[in-house]
This record gives C-alpha cells, structure tokens and sequence, in this order.
C-alpha cells in the first residue's frame, strides 16, 4: 500500500492497511436510517433564529462564504469583480465582514491573488482552487497531481479536489484513499505554507447516507481538512441531512483522534434562511469549536446577497432589495 | 355370571398428562337421568394453578408454531374423534340424555366445527390483519396476535359441541387453555382430552379440570398470570359472572363475558370467538435506502 | 461566541381564553350544578380560566342529550351526511390550528413546536379519516350492516388533549354513535374550544357533550347506565376502577392505559438515528407518553459509545417557555405529577442507580423537570418497573438477543417497544416476540390515524386508530 495517513490513531491506522481491511472498517460504521436522518435534519429546520442570533448568524455566515465562480466563462475581469466583492461584500457597510475565500479555476488563481494583493492583503480572503480535473474527477492521477501542483503553484491556500467516484462507487477504496493522499502531498509546500486541502465527495452521485457516511471517512483517516459536499455541478448538491451526516462524521473522527476536520457544503444554499439552518446543524450536532470560518464554509455565489439584503434589514429595519448590492 | 365391568377413573388433563387432583376429591357423575356413571376428578385451586403453569410453558411453543403446522394439528384432532366417535356419541347421549341420532347429529357439528377452526388457523391473520397506509415513509402491517393463557369455562349444557366451540378458537390463533368443564356433564371433555393427548397437540396447551365452575374460576379469574377469560360457563350465572369480572379487572384480563342463556351452538359461530383472543400488533419500520 | 438563541415566542393573541367555561350540553354552554374549578398554565403557574365541575345532575342531562341525539338524529343519519360534518370539522381545526397549538401549548405546558407540528396537525388527520369511514362502515369487515352502539362515555387523559378527544370522538362520531366526553381536570380548554367548533361546523345538538370536572365527574360517566360504551385513556389504576365499575354491565369497554416500553438498541443499530429515537422516545412531550421508551435496553458492546452520543444529544435539549418555538421540552403538567417525577427520581437514587442531566436552566415559577437518564439500571429497581410519567429514561444493558426479549417482556404492561438494528431479520423476530401492541423498528413515537393504537397486558385493551379503532363503536 503506498499511502499512509498521519492519523495517531492506532485503530484507524489499521484500518487503512489494505484494500481490504479499509473495506471492513467503512462497512463497520454504524448505518444512517434515511428517514430518521432527514426526520432529524428536518427538525433542527425548524429552529426559529430571531434578533441577536440572527444577526449574529448572518455575520457568521458571511465570514463561512467561500464566494465561488466556477464556469467556462470565467474571465479576469469577473473574477477580479468577485475578489473584490470578497474583501468588501458590502461597500455601503464597511463593519460588514469579508467572505472567507474566493473559489475559482487553478488558471484563476493569479488574478484572484493580485485583486486581493492589490487591497493590500489585509482581507484575510483566501484563495480557493477546485483541482484533480474537477468537476468528474475522470483523468489520470500524474494529470489530476499536476492541476493541484499548478493550482499550489500560483499561490492557492485551499486546494478543492474531488474523489474518484467512480472507484469508490465499484468498491476500489485503496483507489480513492491513495489519489487523496497523493493529492495531500501535492498541497505541500517547501515553505510548509501548505495549501488546505478540501475533499469534495459529490455526495449527490453517491446518492446514500451510508455512503458518504463512509466517503467521509475515508478522506478524513486520508488527510483531508476539509469534507465537502459537492462540485455544485450535480444535483442534488448540498442538503441539510447530507452536510448533518459529514458533520456527525467529523464530530465522531475528532472523538477518536483529536483531530478536527472542517465540512463545506456546497451548491444549492441560495438564502440566509437556509443558510441559518446549516448554523443550528453545525450547532447543535458538532458543537460550537465548528462554528468558526476555519471549520465551517459554504460554498455558494448568490447566497452572499441574502445574507446582505436581511444583514441589511436586520439594521435598517426595513426589508432591502437587490439593486442595493453588488450582482458579482 | 355376567362380566363385571372395568370401570374408568376419570383424571384431570394438564401439561399433556393425566394427574388426579391434587387434592384426592372427586364427585359423581351420573347421566341425564340420574344414575351413576362414573366418579370424575374434583379439580380444586391448586390443580388451577398447575394447569395455568402448564399452560404458559406451552404457550411460546404452541404461538410460535406456523399456523399451517396448528391447522394441521387440529385437523388431526377432528380426525382422531371421528376415529373415536362412537364413544363421543355415548358419552354425548348419556351427559345431555339425547337420542341415538341426535347425539350422532352433535358429534358430527362438533368435528366439523373443529374442521372449521382449523382452516383459520392460517387465514384469520389476513383477514384480521392489514397494512396502514400512513403519511408517511414508513411501512407498517397490524397482525393478530394470541392474546396468551385464556381461562375458558366451558358451556355446561352443551358438553361436547359447546367445549368444542370454546376451546377450538381459543387455541386455533396460538393461545393456550385452562377449560373448566361443564359440572355435571364432564365426560365428553374427558374423553375429549384423550383424544387430545393423542392427537399432536402439545401437552399444556389444552388443560381440561373437571368440577366446579364457581369454585375453581374465581382463582383463575384473578390469576395474574392469565391473560384472558371466557365466561360463557357460567351463562345467566349474574352474581357469579360479575364477581368473576370485577377479579379479572386485577390484571386486565380480556373478559368474553357470561351470556344470559346458553348459545344455540349449531349457528355459525362468526369470528367473535377468535377476536375476543387475539391482540392486535403494529409493527412500524421506515422506508429508505 | 456561542450561537445562542434568541427567544423565539409564538404570540398568544391569536387565542381569546374567557374568564370562565361552563358545559358544553346539547349544543349549547350551561352551567355546571358542581363547584368550578381553576385550570392553570403549568409554565407560569397563571390562572388562565374558571372551569364548571360537572357534578352527576350535570352528567345526567350530557348523557339523555346525547341519547336523544343519538336516537332522533343521528343514528338515523345516513352515513355521507356524518361523513360531512365530520370533515367540515376536520377542516375547522386546519383553519384554525395555530389558535389550537397555543391554547394547547398554554393550558398543557407542552412546547408549541409540538402542539403545532404533531398534536394538531394529527388531530385534523384523525377527523379526516374517520370522516371517510362513515359511509363505508359495511366494507370495515364486521358484517354488512354493522350498527352503532349508541352513548359514548368518554374519559381522556391530560398528556394529548386535543389528540385524545380527536382518537374517541372521530371513530364513535363516523360510526354513528354520539358522546359525552370528560377531559382532563388540568387541561380542558381545548375540549371547550373544540365544543365552539362543534358549534361552528352546525353539528346537531346533542351529538357531542363535554363535561369537565375531576374523577368524580368521570366516576359519573362511566357509572351512568344511559351510557353503551366507555373509552377511557389513562392510568392502569383509573383503568382496573373502571373495569371493575362496568363488570357485569353489557357496555362495551376499550381502555389505553400506561406503559413501561423498552427501547432496545442493537450494537449494529443505526446508532445517530437510534440516539435520536431515545430522545424522541422518552423527552417528547416531557414524557408524559403512555407509550415512551421510557427503559433503554441497550447492547453491552456499543453501550458507552451510544451514553455517550446520547448524553451529548441531551446537552442540546432547550427546556423552558412552552410558546418558544425554540423549545424541545415544556413544563411538567402539574404539581402532583412533578412531585411524583421527583419522588420516583429519588427512589432511583436511593436504590443506587447513577443519575445525570444536562447543565440547564430551569424557570423559577411553574413545574420544571430536567432531562434525565439513570444508568446502571437493573430490572429490580422502580424505575425499570413503574411508569414515571417524565422526561426520565432508565438505562439497562443486554448482551444476547434472548435476553434483550427477556428484559423488554418483562413488565405488567404491553403497550410499545423498539427496536433499533440494520438487520432485518433480527427486527421482525424481534417484532415477533416483543408482547406489545405498537413495535417501532428504527422509529419510535409515530402515530398515524390509519394505524391502530393499544397494548397488551395491563396496558389496555382494544384499539384505536385505523381500521382496527372502528370495532370499538360497532356491534
């Protein structure tokens, strides 16, 4: 086996030892009942957030934004306008917080780093890139290496890549845990500067609880930061119950390793109120140390004008509309 | 010199084995004109309780055999009377003092009642049973289950056809029995227990005391180990049935309770006297992948 | 910074709570002949009305009115014209739901997200499917004329007021019978409020009767001669009482009494979905469920792994305001039951069992239990045998699958179980050999109209709901 994660867990490292006993420990996990998992989604749903933790929410969800374009149109001058809007989301406003980080193409990564330079650098902003020939994730390895290699070149912090579907679905866990520790080891800097690196699942093509129950875990015991849900570029993207069962996951692999792991959802999350409702889940299922931009993103593009217009409502008391912000 | 006759001891039938009764009485029993037949067990509270122990250790066994398995066992039980019925017919004419062809007539409505109970064995559950459509992602089926031991008094008039009708829908769903036979007119559940000992039918799930309703049902009325307990024996019996309820409320026992006449055992029974036994349990499980 | 929630109240102007109630008797409100009595929000121990005790002169007139109503009206109304009026109602508590949910929430002490979510929500369902009944009544499987019985005393509890009412007054109304109903001396208010909706849907006079009053007014009821069937939801006490009352009487008798249900969790259960049920089991509606889980068996192997889940998911329960939409546990009912939550928590103690709640605040007015669960549990103890009626789970381990049906069968009472494994053989054998009327397998605490409701043993007999609900009201 070449991969070997950095987990002190004695239990786990056993577990990644081979194909075999990695496929034992996956389907050791305990299952996910769907419905009494989306009965529990449901209901963290239903909490009412008003007044201060509202704008204590919204605040909170800003600073989560990684603030995404990922599209065959992507040009510098969009992505320029987007950085922008990163470091300042609402110009009216300056105590309105920055996002948490740009999102874009490896090719992007430049343009993003000298929008941001340019401000000076002091936003906090990072730069995100989506590698390992995102979004279908279907190239050769040294291929899906070189585009992370690319992407930490040019100066990203956080390296987006996605699993091998395709192997996890046909039962080739090696596979996937190897392409993942590979691509943990392309993060690497000389500097130890190393980019984060966020494991995107695609939870939508894995289509059970069981299976990203345990997709999560793989790319955890791997070295993955960051679990995320989806590419944005298949539906279903990122749903309350899926990003509540990565959430569970990571709650339970810091129980058994002391080690934490963030989650990000991706895709789908379009408006303040569904955002709030991934704030109770982060809450109430893996506790308050998730609650923090460094442990919590969302990946999403409009939902960062909702949570202006009702940050803006919250203040003004009186309900905004969209030529009031920025359409980047 | 004529023959002297081998007479019959009559015992009482619990766990599949034939005891006298524990406390050594028994009493006469004569036909229906008054003469002397035979002296049958006297069964007393102790022998009651005997027969309830009996009775519960039988009743995992006897509920968790397939129903076809406890159709096919009564219907051994109708076979083996038929095999037996000149002496159902006899002790039928000289308990109820019928003619020859009417006596024959309630042999033939008592094996054919127990042919009858039998084929439910494997039906009632579907048409007792059903699935519940609920609003939600969930399958859930109710199913009839035996409610456990049932005290069963026996009708005292009808000795063979009535015992037949009480005891059958009893023990057809996987209930076991503790019958306390007709008083005067024992002879026909006597010899219906033999029939019984030879027929498959585990020991304890049909315990047969011979004697006195009102002496023995109150224990079982308020037995807590009983479940349920058919009062039919004791028909127009106001005080005594009554009594009877108000202890079985000590455990919620499920009361049949005491009509003001004896039934006209020949009509179709209907259902009631397997429902009045049986317990309805829903089972939910979510639908998912 | 914590994410700490706001308080998020449901506005209570939307219910007009009167200064006082009389009996709701043909059609019409009337005083009652006994002394009134205060009902009170057990959340701030508040007077929210007067109430009429209806004394025996009172139950009386309830039941000839019913009697009336049931020979002259409607038993001979055909069976789509009951139908109809049973679905205006159920459309009249969907309008008015929000109303219901608060007053509810209000008089009972239980948390509006689950008077809005489930009880009321439930209730209108219940009306809708026995509505559709009515007209069907010789396709239920009971023959083909099958008849009502006539009066129907009806006694329920305080735990689901509104839901109770609904569960005894839609089968007997859809079979054609009529009622006199006897809510709970805590929580009439809906009842009353449920009577004005008689009202508003123009059901004739007579058909449906609430007296409200204490024991002794459901003593009356149930004693009343006029009366041909009695329902009664609540304590196996109260219930052997009224079995003993109807002995040798020919009324017919349906009782839903307590429990003592075992929740049993396998170590190969979906075990975050499990926790979930454990804590819907026995915290929903402070637990004041006749059909909580209320004994978690669980799995020697996985039992650390799962206290622990368990204990953290307890930590995020939110206890206080019952109008906090916010809210997952209100007030204890009453001072009486508080006290005896207390009582049986003590015992607990004393008998050596370990016992642990979440860090939370409790208000200082009203009855306040905490979320609590006692470990090192043994069948002998009292809280594995009697039923607590609170938000209190006694925890109990197994380690083979025989000694799980052993442990959970051995109790007086029938009413539910569950039953948390992925392997499907192994829940229906379970299913299979666990003596309860309602088995949920990786579920607990689901109930739905078309599904029927009851135990086994000392928890009752005869069912509700469903198909099965409708031999209750028929001969």
């Amino acid at each position: 086996m070449s991969g070997t994660s950095t987990i002190p867990d004695p239990g786990l490292e056993d577990a990644t030892r081979s194909e075999a006993s990695l496929r034992r420990f996956l389907h050791g996990l305990p299952g996910v009942d769907q419905v009494g998992a989306e009965a529990r989604a449901a209901g963290l749903g239903t909490r009412s957030i008003k007044t201060s933790a509202k704008e204590f929410a919204l605040d909170l969800a800003i600073r989560m934004v990684d603030l995404t374009t990922l599209e065959g149109q992507d040009t510098p001058g969009k992505v320029r306008a987007l950085a922008s809007k990163a470091m300042r989301p609402d110009p009216a406003d300056p105590s309105c917080p920055s996002v948490a980080a740009v999102c874009v193409y490896p090719d992007m990564v430049a343009t993003v780093k000298d929008t941001l330079g340019a401000a000076g650098g002091a936003s906090g902003v990072h730069v995100a890139a989506v590698a390992t020939a995102f979004p279908s994730g279907r190239a050769a390895l040294d291929v899906k290496l070189a585009d992370t290699r690319d992407a930490v070149e040019a100066g990203a912090d956080e390296i987006d890549m996605v699993i091998d579907r395709g192997a996890f679905l046909s039962g080739r866990y090696q596979q996937v845990f190897d392409e993942i520790v590979a691509t943990k080891r392309a993060c690497a800097r000389p500097s130890g500067d190393d980019a984060h690196l966020k494991v995107i699942l695609e939870t939508g093509e894995l289509q059970t609880y069981d299976n990203v129950r345990r997709a999560s875990w793989l790319a955890m015991m791997a070295g993955a930061d960051f679990i995320k849900t989806s590419t944005g570029k298949v539906q279903p993207a990122a749903t309350l119950p899926v990003t509540m069962i990565m959430l569970e996951a990571v709650r339970d692999f810091r129980e058994q390793t002391g080690q934490m792991v963030g989650v990000k959802p991706a895709g789908g999350i379009r408006t303040a109120k569904d955002a709030i409702k991934y704030l109770v889940t982060v809450n109430e299922v893996a506790g308050q140390d998730w609650l923090d931009p460094d442990w919590f993103r969302f990946g999403a593009s409009t939902l960062l004008n909702d949570l202006l217009m009702q940050r803006t409502k919250m203040r003004t008391g009186r309900y905004s509309g969209p030529d009031y912000f920025t359409l980047d | 010199m004529s023959r002297i006759d081998v007479r019959k001891t009559y015992k009482l039938y619990i766990g599949g084995a034939f005891p006298r009764s524990e406390s050594g009485h028994s009493y006469e029993v004569a036909d229906s004109k008054g003469k002397f037949v035979a002296n049958a067990a006297l069964a007393s509270r102790k022998d009651a309780r005997d027969a309830v122990v009996a009775a519960r250790k039988a009743f995992a066994g006897w509920s968790g055999r397939t129903a076809y398995n406890r159709a096919q066992i009564l219907y051994r039980v109708a076979e083996v009377m038929e095999d037996r019925r000149p002496q159902f017919v006899q002790a039928t004419q000289q308990s109820e003092g019928l003619s020859a062809g009417k006596a024959d007539k309630v042999v033939d409505e008592a094996i054919d009642r127990l042919v009858w109970y039998a084929g439910w064995a494997d039906k009632v559950t579907q048409v007792v049973g059903n699935a519940n459509p609920v609003g939600g992602p969930f399958f859930n089926l109710s199913t009839p289950e035996p409610t456990g031991v049932v005290a069963v008094l026996a009708p005292q008039a009808s000795s063979l056809l009535g015992l037949v009708s009480v005891v059958a829908p009893a023990i057809v769903t996987g209930n076991t029995v503790v019958v306390v036979s007709s008083y005067e007119r024992p002879l026909p559940a006597v010899t219906f227990s033999e029939v019984l000992a030879t027929s498959d039918v585990p020991g304890g799930v049909v315990n047969i005391l011979t004697g006195s309703a009102a002496t023995i049902a109150p224990w079982l009325a308020a037995h807590m180990d009983v479940n349920a307990i058919d009062l039919t024996g004791v028909a127009g019996e106001t005080a005594l049935a009554t009594e009877l309820e108000v202890a079985a409320a000590d455990n919620l026992k499920r009361v049949r309770r005491a009509p003001a006449t004896e039934p006209d055992w020949t009509l179709d029974p209907g259902l009631e006297p397997i429902t009045a036994f049986l317990e309805i349990k829903t089972v939910w499980h979510p639908i998912g992948v | 910074m914590g994410f700490e929630y706001a308080p998020a109240p449901e506005s209570r102007s939307i219910v007009d709570i009167k200064p006082s109630y009389g009996l709701f008797v043909n059609g019409e409100f009337v005083d009652g002949h006994g002394k009134s009595f205060k009902t009170i929000s057990p959340a701030t121990e508040e007077v929210l009305a007067e109430v009429a005790e209806a004394d025996e002169s009172d139950v009386d007139a309830a039941v000839k009115a019913a009697r009336r109503a049931y020979e002259k009206v409607w038993g001979p109304m055909p069976g789509r014209e009951r139908a109809k009026y049973l679905y205006r109602i159920a459309r009249i508590i969907q309008e008015r739901s929000r109303e219901l949910a608060v007053l509810e929430s209000l008089d009972n002490g239980k948390p509006i997200k689950e008077s809005r979510d489930v009880d009321v929500p439930t209730v209108a369902a219940h009306f809708f499917y026995y509505a559709g009944w009515a007209d069907k009544l010789e396709y239920a499987g009971r023959g083909a004329d099958p008849r009502p019985l006539g009066v129907a005393g009806q006694v329920i509890p305080w735990n689901f007021p509104l839901l109770m009412l609904a569960w005894k007054i839609a089968p007997a109304l859809a079979c054609g019978n009529t009622v006199v109903l006897k809510p709970a001396e805590t929580t009439p208010l809906t009842a009353l409020l449920f009577a004005e909706i008689c009202q508003q849907a123009d059901l004739p006079p007579g058909v449906v009767n609430i007296v409200t009053g204490a024991g002794a007014t459901g003593q009356a009821l149930v004693g009343h001669a006029g009366v041909d069937k009695v329902a009664f939801t609540g304590s196996t006490e109260v219930g052997k009482a009224i079995a003993r009352a109807v002995a040798g009487t020919d009324k017919k008798v349906t009782l839903e009494l307590g429990g003592k249900a075992a929740n049993v969790v396998f170590d190969d259960a979906p075990l975050d979905q499990a926790v979930e049920g454990i804590v819907n089991g026995i915290f929903f509606n402070q637990g004041h469920v006749c059909c909580a889980g209320s004994r978690l068996l669980v799995q020697e192997s996985v039992a650390d792994e799962l206290l622990a889940k368990l204990k953290r998911r307890m930590s995020t329960l939110r206890v206080g305001d019952p109008l906090d939409k916010n809210t997952d546990i209100g007030a204890i009912n009453s001072a009486e039951q508080l006290a005896k939550i207390r009582d049986l928590s003590e015992i607990g103690e004393s008998e050596g069992a370990g016992r642990w709640s979440p860090a939370c605040d409790l208000p200082t007015t009203g009855f306040w239990f905490p979320p609590t669960l006692f470990t090192g549990v043994s069948q002998a103890h009292r809280i594995a045998r009697e039923e607590i009626f609170g938000p209190v789970l006694s925890v109990l381990t197994f380690r083979t699958p025989s000694e799980a049906v052993e442990k959970a069968n051995n109790t007086p009472y029938g009413l539910s179980a569950g039953v948390w494994t992925e392997k499907g053989s192994r829940i229906l054998s379970m299913a299979n050999q666990l003596r309860a009327g309602v088995v949920w397998a990786n579920t607990f605490n689901k109930f739905d109209p078309t599904s029927p409701f009851g135990g086994f043993k000392e928890s009752g007999y005869g069912r509700e709901g469903g198909r099965h609900g409708l031999e209750a009201y028929l001969k």
